[in-house]
Formats: structure tokens, C-alpha cells, sequence
């Protein structure tokens, strides 16, 4: 019977180590912000609710495999088979369960929306994003910066990403930060983050994009207001500018791109890419209503 | 004539794809030799390949299902040790163009060619003797389908050494598989695998939903069908309305790529975001498919060893319709990132959960069949409860996915892989191994070796967690499916946790080989002559082992749930003399096989741009079908004295091993 305890102990085992996880560094359960703050605790309530259910169904199976067992003591009734009592507890049970993992999800589903601005007194900072093969194009239109694998925001400052791709589907995703959201040709998508410490955070594509995918990531640096205020000016400094005709020369496919600033970025060019893949009988307004 | 094949699109350079390959052809060539030294063609033809004989069929599907298991778990293993190895700069052993290849056919190899073979092999061996009848409706479709299903497992493999396979991920979302993105002929070879073996599963699907409603035994009313049967109506059910999707999106994307059509490009009114919907639409039925017969196989198995009748049948009955219908409106939470409005995404949250009910349901229901009962671990039970404890967990982690603000952070991620083969292996895989040791004597006439059995089962189990539950971890960890290296250190212990789960795995896996090998060697200590080897309590145990061509002498009268316990409760002495008739019987056609061969030839040169060669395997497959449908000689009778005589063989069979066991 020893092995057969095996599941338990590796779910133990599990339980340990997402609460061990806290020190690993880069953890959606170590977050760095309001959103992934909130996410953490969902997860965490929802397993906790979880398992007042499967814990005991495990140790039901188990108990009742032992104790029934050929030659067993236990009781052996062959033609037993309902018994109202028991079903209405077979399905009230997961029934209450699941009454309250569903108001859970309708509440934090609109609490926690990807594309719901967020409250606070400090002014957003916008960031256009663009998923190229395979590297990430950030626009920020109110600096007239831009920058290739790389995003700053000051801290407790929301960040209001725009999101688009100009290639196939790709996820952009800070896992210490909360929530990711596809990036599709064509289309603008939206997430709203806000890191709440400081921090250089790993960001990636999250969802498979073809061969330079695994090396398709930034940094996302969450730092003071001066600090930020000195990056934006670094950028700006680089000497580079992204005009529409360079577009095409950057946009091309590369692997493992290296981090790069622009100190001018053409105006409109996150739109105009969105555009090009609209053709001409679907306007901007149309299209792309904010 | 040749279109794009060329002489350089065998891999030579490639040293693993060409040990593989190599490795398959001395396989092939040693199992073909041996067919040729051993005179077996003839009987090979005649006795299997144009058999219609659901039983034979049955088997052949789980041949195919578990080659290929063995295909689709090397890839595994290549990936395991990719990944524990490709860390801090290093490259790893496989480049991405291969590491792409190999994580799509993973996933394609082991949903379209193990696991749904390996379900449709037992539904061909238990369905139409648990109701009672001879065969199914359709015998010539059903070795259509197939035969149909064996062409497109063999064009993946052949995609191994000639050309390449889709570098897109299993379930190749576009832009990525147009042919900006994919120019190459991997995803032709993906879609005209699934195309073939797709339309021999809807073919199935409608075979097995006519011969279940249509074919059942006098007597047995819905209310007395086994669970197992009801599993697979509904299985068949869903394949009707399911599988007809997956066919037109592949058609639309073929479409895209052959005639430069724009339904899923970036371009020219293309809609990515409608292929997603379309192949989830598909995709999400497509896992109910998979678990619903593996839940059959639980409530046969759990009452058979639990020697007591099935808790609750009526809620299991309603549970399983209830998953069916609620299986097509949950589709979109495979895709709460794409940007959904709040409601959408909190009302597809919701209703995925409701699933959670009659699933939870179930899964109480097995519970109380064991309680009171008396409980005997063989092989079969133990694949049950190392299955309630394991689903019990991946659903845990299903419902959590399910709440859209936990998969904003979790979405594919290694928390999601291991999700989903917590509850594929845990749940489809473990019920289909242990439908596959539970109706084992029922095919061959001996029991599989049950020691090693077990083995495979604790290799198996221990293997699963070690393998997975580092891969939960990665996924709170932010590491996220299909990367080739990566550069977080952090990651590579429990990658290498992983990779040690991975071998325990291959323990279970060489312990089966050596299971049925010890299994046919020692088959006459194993035999079972009277047809029912573990007390069953359902029809198909009540007929000898294996089943005579017409299965039941005399169609069974049902008058009761389990109706064989019903019977044997009785005692056999209330048995009447039996009176025979003659039976009327379906004959052997190779037209299947043929047919199949033509569509095998068509998708091959429709992948590599033969057009000839598709003409050619086009009217190849209708002209088939014209000649056998002008021909009447499809029936024979077997007459009333000769199933006299072969049922007197089987009874003095019987009674003369009663004899020796007396003495």
C-alpha cells in the first residue's frame, strides 16, 4: 500500500512547492503587481476550494479500496446499487461547489478583464506592442520613442499596452505581472498591467510563433519616475530613428534580436500596420474603433 | 509527375530521423519476412485485411493504436531530453526545425492515431457483443474507416523520412500554417493525415450510433443498455456533429493553400480568430470522444471486480448525455486570451465547469459501486483506481483553467501541458489500458500475464507524477509550451525531474511488451474456454472466447440490466436447449483496403503536387466504390447444422476442462 499513497504525497508535495515558489524569482505566484497580485490569490481560493472535494474523494477511494477489498472486513451487499440519499449528496456536493467557483468567476472575470483600464492617480503610460518574427517592437506614442525588446514604465503607474502583430498570432505575456493577450495581425487588442515594485521582469511570446519562438522575449523594467524619465531620454539619444521605410528593414525575420532604441518613431505607424492588413474598403474608424 | 519531391528532401543529413527511419524499414522488412517464410499472406488477406468482422477489426485497430503509441512516446522522450539539455546557451541536440516536427506530431500521433484508434478498437470488440447483436450495420464501412485511419497513420510516418512534418503545433493554428509561414509540405502532410482519418472516424461515429440504436438485442430498452454502450452512443453522437467541422476547416485551409484562398490569412479579409473557433468547436467534443468511452470502460470494470452491481446506473446514464450536449458550449475557454468581452469569457467559464458536476458525479458513482462490495486488484481495477485519484486531480486543475482570470496567467503554459495529460493519461489512457487487459480474453481466449500488468501499471502511475508535477511547477513558474532552449536556470531541475518520470514510463511501457509476450507464450495457463474469465455481468461475456464469427448461436432475449449476472443468476440449468437457424452474415470485401490505398495515393500526391497521381487516386477510390456497390454477392448464411456443429465443440471444449479441473 506504500505506493499507492503516491498521488497524495506528490500533491503534497505540489502544495509545497507552490508555496516554496514565492523564492524561485520570475513566479506568477511571486507577482510584482495589482493584477497578478489578484490572480494569485483566485488560483490560490479556487485549489484551496478544490480541495476541500478532492482531498476527500482520494482518501474515499483509497479507504474504500482497502476496506472492501476480496476477504476484507468489510460488509458485501452485491445487488446494492442506489440509494436517494447518497445521490442527492453525489450531486448536491459538486453542484455547491461549483454554484460558488461560477460567482467567483463572473465577479473576478470582470474585475480582472484584460482590456478594463486601470484606476489610479498617476497618468498611464501607453505602449503600442507588435509581434514581429521573432522579436517584440514597442511604440511609445506620447515619448515618440520606440525600442526592440525592451519596455520601461515607472512603478504604480498603470501601463495601457496596445497590441497588435504583424505576423502570425503570438501572447504577450510578463508572467510576474498578470495577464497575457494575443497579439493578431490586423487587429488591436488591449491589456492593462501595473507593477507595484521595482524590478527587471522576463517577458515573453506565450504562444508558439514558428522557429525563433524560444528566444523571443524582453525585459520589462519597472522603476522609479526619474529613472524612467533617464530611459525614455537614453532612447531618445540613440540616434536611430523608425520611419515607415526603415519599418520593413526592422520588421524582417531575426532570431534572438538584440535590445535596440529608436529616438524618433514615424507618427501613426502601430495604426498603419494594423491598416495594412484591412485593404482599403474598411477605414481606421471602422476597423479600429478605440 | 513527380511535382516538388525531389531527391533532396530526404533528411540524409540527419542522423536521428534517419536511424529512425531506418530503424522502422528493419522493423517493416523483419515483419514482412516473416509473413513471406511463414506462408501467412494468404491468410492475412483472406482472415484480416478484407474482413468485415467487427471483432477482427477491433483488433486491428488497437495494433495500429499501439504502434503508434510507441511513435508518439519516442517523440516524448526526444523532447524530455531536448529540453532538460538545451539550457544557458546551449543548443541542445535538436535544432528547431526538428524540435518543432516532433512536438506537432507528438500531439497529432497520440489524440488521432493511438488515442482514437486505440477507443475505436474497443468499441469494435465490446459494442456489438455487449447489446447483443452480430455485427455492425455497416460491416464494409466500418473496414473503411479503417483502413482509412491505418493510411493517414502510415502518411505521418512516411512524412518522418520523405519531406517533413508541420512545424505549427498540434492543432495548426494559421497564420503560422499558410503558406507564407509554412511553405513547406509538413502541414500538407498534417491536414491530408487528419483528412483521411477523419472521414473513417465520422464514418465510424455514424456506424456505431445506427448499430446501437438499430441492433440491440430484443429486449434490452435503453434503461438496460451497459454503460459502456451508452458511453459509446453518445461517443458517436458527438463524432456526428463534431468531426464534420474539423473536415471543412481543414478543407477551408487547404483552400488557403492550394487555390490562394484567404479564408484564415492576415490578408485580404482572412479571420485566424474563425479557424481558432472552428477547430476548438471540433477540439473540445473531440476530448469528450476521448474520455467518454474511457468512463464506459470504469463502469464496467469497477462493478465486474467490485463483484456488485453499478451505483447509481440511472444518474451515470444522465451524467454522460448531460457532459454530451454540455461538451459543445465550452469551446471559447481555449482561448479566454484572445480578447473576448468579460461576459463571453465569464459564461464560458461557467459552463466548462458545469461539467464538473456530472463528471464529479461520476466519479462518486464508481466509489459507491466499490463500497460494500469485494473489491479483487487485478490489472483492470488497478488502471481504475490509479484513474480516480489521478482525474481527480486533472479535473482540479481543469476547473482552475477554467476560471478566465486564472488562465490569463496560465495559458499555454507547462501548467496546461501538464493539465492535459494529467487527464488524457490519467484518465483516456489508463481506461483504455484497462478496457484493453479487461477485454483481452474476450478477443484472443487467454487472459493477459497480471503481474506484469501491475508492473506496467505502477511504472505507469509513478512515471505520470514524476513527469507532470514538475511541469505544474514550470507553468507557476512562467515557463511556457514548444520552446526549443531557454536561459532560466531555474527551470532545468525540474526538467530534469521530468526527464527521470519519462524513463519510468518507458519501464511501463517495456513492461507491457513483455507482458503480452509472456502473455502468448504462456497463453494455455492463461486460456479462458468459457467465455467469461472475471464473473462479467454484461452480454458479451455470456458467448465464448474469442466469439464465434456470428457471435451469438442464438440472439439473446434481455429482460434486466447486466443481463448475463441475470442469467447466471439464475442458473444455467434454466437454459433451454438451444434451436439454431441459419445466420445470416456479411462476406469479406477488400474493397476498404483498396479504397484506402487510393486514398493514401491521393493525399501523397496531393502533398508533393503529383497531380497525376491524385487523378489517379481519386477515381481510383470511386471507381472502387461504383464496382462494389454493382455487385450483389455481399452475404452467405451460415447454415443451422454447422453452428450446431461449432457450438458442440465449444460446449465439449468446455466440459472437458471442466473435467480436467475436477481431476
Amino acid at each position: 500500500m506504500r505506493t499507492r499513497r503516491l498521488p497524495i504525497l506528490s500533491g503534497a508535495l505540489a502544495l509545497a512547492a507552490l508555496t516554496a515558489l514565492g523564492g524561485c524569482g520570475h513566479s506568477i505566484l511571486d507577482p510584482k503587481g495589482a493584477i497578478g497580485l489578484q490572480e494569485k490569490v483566485l488560483i490560490l481560493t479556487s485549489t484551496y476550494v478544490m480541495l476541500l472535494i478532492v482531498v476527500p474523494v482520494i482518501v474515499l477511494t483509497l479507504w474504500f479500496a482497502w476496506r472492501y477489498r476480496e476477504g476484507g472486513p468489510g460488509r458485501y451487499q452485491p445487488d446494492w446499487g442506489h440509494s436517494v440519499r447518497i445521490e442527492i449528496f453525489c450531486w448536491g456536493i459538486p453542484c455547491l461547489m461549483i454554484a460558488y467557483l461560477g460567482y467567483l468567476t463572473w465577479t473576478t472575470t470582470h474585475t480582472l478583464d484584460p482590456y478594463k483600464p486601470l484606476a489610479s492617480a498617476n497618468r498611464p503610460v501607453t505602449i503600442e506592442a507588435v509581434a514581429l518574427n521573432w522579436k517584440w517592437l514597442f511604440i511609445y506614442p506620447d515619448q515618440g520613442i520606440a525600442t526592440i525588446n525592451e519596455v520601461a514604465f515607472p512603478t504604480d503607474t498603470p501601463v495601457n499596452f496596445k497590441i497588435t502583430s504583424d505576423t502570425v498570432m503570438n501572447s504577450l505575456f510578463i508572467p510576474e505581472l498578470g495577464s497575457q493577450i494575443f497579439a493578431m495581425a490586423g487587429m488591436k487588442t488591449q491589456l492593462h498591467l501595473i507593477a507595484n515594485q521595482q524590478g527587471i521582469f522576463p517577458g515573453m511570446s506565450a504562444n508558439y510563433s514558428g522557429r525563433g519562438f524560444s528566444d523571443m522575449h524582453f525585459n520589462a523594467i519597472a522603476t522609479t519616475k526619474a529613472k524612467f524619465a533617464d530611459w525614455v531620454a537614453n532612447a531618445r539619444k540613440a540616434g536611430v530613428t523608425l520611419d515607415a521605410a526603415d519599418y520593413a528593414k526592422y520588421a524582417a525575420p531575426e532570431e534572438k534580436a538584440p535590445v535596440q532604441y529608436f529616438s524618433a518613431v514615424e507618427p501613426n505607424l502601430f495604426n498603419d500596420i494594423i491598416a495594412k492588413y484591412l485593404g482599403k474598403a474598411n477605414s481606421l474608424h471602422s476597423g479600429l474603433g478605440e | 509527375m513527380l511535382g516538388r519531391l525531389t531527391m533532396s528532401d530526404i533528411p540524409y543529413d540527419q542522423p536521428i530521423i534517419m536511424g529512425a527511419g531506418g530503424f522502422m524499414a528493419l522493423v517493416g522488412a523483419v515483419v514482412l519476412g516473416a509473413i513471406t517464410y511463414y506462408r501467412k499472406w494468404s491468410y492475412l488477406w483472406s482472415e484480416w485485411i478484407t474482413s468485415v468482422d467487427h471483432k477482427r477489426i477491433g483488433v486491428m485497430y488497437i495494433i495500429v493504436a499501439l504502434v503508434m503509441l510507441l511513435r508518439g512516446f519516442s517523440d516524448a522522450i526526444l523532447m524530455r531530453s531536448q529540453q532538460m539539455m538545451a539550457h544557458g546557451g546551449a543548443p541542445g541536440f535538436l535544432p528547431p526545425h526538428h524540435y518543432d516536427q516532433i512536438f506537432t506530431a507528438h500531439g497529432t500521433i497520440m489524440i488521432f492515431f493511438m488515442a482514437m484508434p486505440f477507443m475505436i478498437g474497443l468499441m469494435n470488440i465490446a459494442v456489438p457483443l455487449q447489446i447483443g447483436a452480430r455485427d455492425v450495420a455497416f460491416p464494409f464501412m466500418n473496414s473503411l474507416s479503417f483502413w482509412l485511419t491505418a493510411v493517414g497513420a502510415m502518411l505521418v510516418n512516411v512524412s518522418l523520412v520523405i519531406g517533413e512534418f508541420g512545424q505549427t503545433g498540434w492543432l495548426a493554428y494559421p497564420p503560422l500554417s499558410e503558406l507564407k509561414f509554412s511553405p513547406g509540405v509538413g502541414v500538407d502532410y498534417y491536414i491530408w493525415s487528419l483528412q483521411l482519418t477523419g472521414i473513417g472516424t465520422l464514418l465510424t461515429g455514424i456506424n456505431f450510433f445506427v448499430t446501437i440504436v438499430k441492433m440491440r438485442a430484443p429486449g434490452m430498452t435503453w434503461m438496460r443498455m451497459p454503460i459502456f454502450t451508452w458511453t459509446i452512443l453518445c461517443t458517436a453522437i458527438l463524432i456526428m456533429a463534431a468531426f464534420p467541422i474539423l473536415t471543412v476547416t481543414f478543407g477551408l485551409l487547404s483552400l488557403d493553400r492550394y487555390l490562394g484562398m484567404h479564408f484564415f490569412t492576415n490578408e485580404l479579409g482572412g479571420n485566424q480568430m474563425m479557424y481558432v473557433n472552428l477547430i476548438w468547436a471540433w477540439g473540445h467534443p473531440e476530448v469528450y470522444i476521448l474520455i467518454l468511452p474511457a468512463f464506459g470502460v470504469f463502469s464496467e470494470v469497477v462493478p465486474t471486480f467490485s463483484q456488485k452491481r453499478l451505483f447509481g446506473y440511472g444518474a451515470m446514464v444522465y451524467a454522460t448525455v448531460s457532459i454530451t450536449v454540455l461538451s459543445f458550449v465550452v469551446w471559447l475557454h481555449h482561448f479566454f486570451t484572445m480578447g473576448s468581452g468579460a461576459n463571453v469569457n465569464a459564461f464560458f467559464g461557467i459552463t466548462t465547469m458545469i461539467i464538473a458536476i456530472p463528471t464529479g458525479v461520476k466519479i462518486f458513482n464508481w466509489l459507491f459501486t466499490m463500497y460494500r462490495g469485494r473489491i479483487q486488484f487485478t490489472a483492470p481495477m488497478l488502471w481504475t483506481l490509479g484513474f480516480m485519484i489521478t482525474f481527480t486531480i486533472g479535473g482540479m486543475t481543469g476547473v482552475l483553467l477554467a476560471l478566465p482570470g486564472n488562465d490569463w496567467v496560465l495559458h499555454n503554459s507547462l501548467f496546461l501541458v501538464a493539465h492535459f495529460h494529467n487527464v488524457i493519461i490519467g484518465g483516456v489512457l489508463f481506461g483504455y489500458l484497462a478496457g484493453f487487459a479487461y477485454w483481452f480474453p474476450k478477443s484472443f481466449g487467454f487472459k493477459l500475464h497480471d503481474g506484469w500488468g501491475k508492473a506496467s501499471f505502477w511504472f505507469w502511475l509513478s512515471g505520470f507524477y514524476v513527469a507532470f508535477t514538475p511541469l505544474y511547477v514550470l507553468g507557476f513558474l512562467g515557463m511556457t509550451r514548444r520552446m526549443n532552449h531557454y536561459d532560466n536556470p531555474a527551470w532545468t531541475p525540474y526538467l530534469m525531474v521530468a526527464f527521470a518520470g519519462a524513463l519510468l514510463v518507458t519501464c511501463g511501457i517495456s513492461c507491457q511488451i513483455i507482458q503480452l509476450y509472456v502473455s502468448i507464450r504462456d497463453r494455455h495457463l492463461n486460456t479462458d474456454v468459457t467465455g467469461d474469465p472475471w464473473n462479467g455481468r454484461t452480454l458479451e461475456w455470456s458467448t465464448s472466447s474469442p466469439p464465434p464469427i456470428y457471435n451469438f448461436a442464438v440472439l439473446p432475449h434481455v429482460d434486466a440490466l447486466d443481463a448475463f449476472n441475470e442469467t447466471k443468476k439464475r442458473g444455467h440449468e434454466a437454459r433451454e436447449t438451444p434451436v439454431y437457424s441459419d445466420i445470416h452474415m456479411p462476406k469479406n470485401t477488400p474493397a476498404g483496403f483498396i479504397m484506402s490505398v487510393f486514398a493514401g495515393l491521393m493525399g501523397f500526391a496531393l502533398i508533393w503536387h503529383m497531380w497525376v497521381f491524385a487523378i489517379i487516386g481519386f477515381v481510383g477510390i470511386f471507381a472502387t466504390f461504383i464496382i462494389r456497390s454493382c455487385s450483389d454477392d455481399h452475404d452467405y448464411y451460415i447454415s443451422a447444422a454447422e453452428v450446431a456443429c461449432i457450438e458442440a465443440l465449444h460446449d465439449s471444449r468446455v466440459a472437458s476442462l471442466e473435467l480436467t479441473h475436477v481431476a
